[in-house]
């Protein structure tokens, strides 16, 4: 049994085939990259395995359950937790807050023991807070914890959404784009804690990216798609001298 | 200044933060509980209607300021709620059964509301519950075997465990009970999970969902409790004015409540409270003020001139409401001299993920 299959995953909107026949499998405990010219189907893939769009064709497995044709926010709840290409946090929240609304699947309190805020409400609280610490400290977020999101800056926000997707505690994680509007220093502390997320939390770790480097530093495995079709799969230095993969981003060679 | 040193999750958790809060709150609940000593009859009617509207102001403040659905529907709920007490009280029901049967009556009739919030948005939704309000607003007047048409229903006196609850004060403590309850139950609810799904579902629905937050349940549940609140308003309110009418429910009444939580701030609990108080105070301000201006400018319309100015300006100068101004000018204080203009604006994001579906 696989860990993450997607098979034979199409889906077109109207006449616009986006994603065709797309087939790969996420193995436990790599970082697996898709890679691909704008345009190549990336996001709608993890939009696809989010659930978000439901697919034309194909099929996709996590841990031997189909997935497909469930609602979204069941999706979470087998363990799949994603980030945001351009970022959607609940703005009008701290910092704590949102990291907290990570730990929605794993609340186990009724309404009426809510609305009475009982012992054992409070206990589970506690429980979400001290989880959602150790997230924080992973991520040294210690000195934005209170802050509203509203006014944080881009790069700090970034990481407060790769946090909230920890918090959920993930067997994957999906990440689209996460270095897109990170300056050099901050791409670096992203490698890093990608890096970190697969050896020390042991979380399987499913991408979208651009920046090469980052893909060559952290990835196991490479996807390179373009229109919408699977062009070559291996290790990213495979996959970055393949010779279609080539013609993709640079156009083929004049005859 | 004061510095709050956080050693325990708990902190964060407990109802007060630190000992000057205890201190306020506890000065303003002897002040209410002292008010039959001390406010005139006048006064304590004013009181009574600043207790119902702050339960139905934290019902809509539920569902508009933290979970980000819009009503313009509510004062539906209000009649559903006044209808229910009414005719389960003349029915001879105990007090405590009825009001809880009016809430659950209301939240019912909440999720039947709710159920094309999970298509419609923003102005739809509007629209969507606008159109609700004028079909109960309808139904009371048609239904005359049940409702008394537009001539209206008789409610008289609560009578508690068998205790007619006749004087203003009995009537006045019953309230304040019952608004003290609400807004713990409200406290409580968005310190715990739920209250998070509410506030998450608000500010982006797409990662709400893909935090695992089932939009449909919660914000049906939403709905529910809204209204739930709003019907316990209702009841409360039917026994104040003791008669009620299906005009005293109209699409006019429902954006009244809506007032409340924009002049009080959306977004925040205490803003339900300042926002029912502004709304009730305000209408004897002005009639007092007519004695003292010239004829041509004291004319009935000039209430409705005085709300609107009061809406516009406040959204225009400050859209977090009156709550949002005490915030700013406490913080003033507490950081003085080092207060700056700047601090409660927030900045803009422009990147936003292509919003799907």
């Amino acid at each position: 049994m696989s860990f993450f299959k997607v098979e034979q995953l199409g889906i077109r909107f109207g006449g616009v085939v986006a994603v065709n026949d797309v087939s790969f499998e996420v193995n436990r405990g790599e970082v697996f990259t898709i890679i691909g010219p704008n345009g190549a189907g990336k996001t709608t893939i993890f939009n696809l395995v989010g659930l978000i769009y439901p697919p034309t064709s194909g099929r996709i497995e996590f841990e031997g359950r189909e997935l497909t044709g469930m609602a979204p926010h069941r999706v979470a709840e087998f363990g799949i937790a994603r980030t945001f290409q351009n970022i959607e946090l609940f703005e009008h929240a701290s910092v704590l807050q949102n990291l907290l609304i990570g730990r929605h699947r794993h609340r186990a309190t009724s309404l009426w023991q809510e609305l009475l805020f009982l012992p054992s409400v409070r206990r589970r609280e506690i429980e979400a807070r001290e989880a959602v610490e150790k997230v924080i400290d992973f991520l040294e977020l210690a000195k934005y914890r209170d802050s509203l999101v509203a006014g944080l800056p881009y790069g700090v926000r970034k990481v407060v959404e790769l946090g909230r997707a920890l918090a959920t505690e993930p067997k994957l994680l999906l990440l689209d784009e996460p270095s897109s509007g990170l300056n050099p220093e901050e791409t670096d502390d992203m490698a890093f804690w990608i890096e970190d997320i697969k050896k020390l939390l042991g979380i399987t770790v499913l991408m979208v990216e651009h920046d090469m480097n980052l893909v060559s530093r952290v990835s196991d495995r490479v996807l390179a798609l373009n229109m919408g079709e699977v062009i070559a799969e291996g290790t990213a230095a495979e996959v970055q001298s393949h010779p279609a993969v080539i013609e993709a981003y640079l156009g083929g060679a004049v005859k | 200044m004061r510095f709050i040193f956080k050693t325990a999750y708990l902190q964060d958790i407990r109802l007060f933060q630190h000992r000057g809060q205890v201190f306020w709150y506890g000065l303003l609940g002897l002040a209410l509980l002292a008010a039959p000593w001390w406010a005139s009859e006048y006064f304590m009617s004013q009181l009574h209607f600043i207790c119902i509207y702050s339960i139905v102001g934290f019902g809509l403040m539920m569902l508009v300021g933290f979970t980000g659905q819009i009503s313009l529907g509510h004062a539906a709920f209000l009649a559903v709620g006044a209808y229910t007490e009414a005719l389960l009280q003349a029915a001879g029901v105990p007090f405590v059964v009825s009001i809880a049967c009016a809430a659950a009556f209301s939240a019912s009739v909440g999720v039947i509301v709710g159920l094309p919030a999970l298509r419609l948005k923003g102005i739809y939704l509007a629209i969507s519950t606008l159109a609700f309000n004028v079909i109960i607003e309808e139904i009371a007047t048609r239904w005359e075997s049940l409702t008394g048409g537009s001539g209206g229903k008789h409610v008289s006196a609560v009578s508690l465990f068998g205790w007619k609850l006749e004087s203003d004060s009995e009537f006045y403590y019953l309230c304040l009970a019952l608004t003290v309850l609400c807004c713990l139950a409200c406290i409580n609810l968005l310190r715990s999970p739920t209250g998070r799904a509410f506030v998450a579902i608000r500010d982006s629905e797409i990662s709400a969902s893909c935090m695992g937050v089932n939009l449909a349940k919660y914000k049906t549940l939403s709905f529910a409790l809204s209204a739930a609140l709003t019907g316990i308003g209702g009841a409360l309110y039917a026994h104040k004015i003791s008669f009620i009418s299906p005009e005293q429910f109209t699409l006019l009444a429902s954006i009244e409540l809506v007032t409340i939580v924009i002049i009080g701030g959306v977004g925040f609990l205490h803003g339900a409270v300042l926002g029912a108080a502004f709304i009730i105070v305000l209408p004897q301000l002005i009639s007092i003020a007519k004695d003292y201006l010239p004829s041509a400018v004291a004319t009935t319309g000039l209430q409705g001139v005085v709300f609107g100015l009061v809406l516009i300006g406040l959204i225009l100068f400050e859209p977090m409401g009156l709550y949002g101004r005490w915030l700013k000018i406490r913080t003033y204080f507490e950081l003085f001299p080092f207060y700056r203009r700047g601090m409660f604006r927030r900045q803009k994001s422009y990147m936003k993920s292509e919003r799907l579906r």
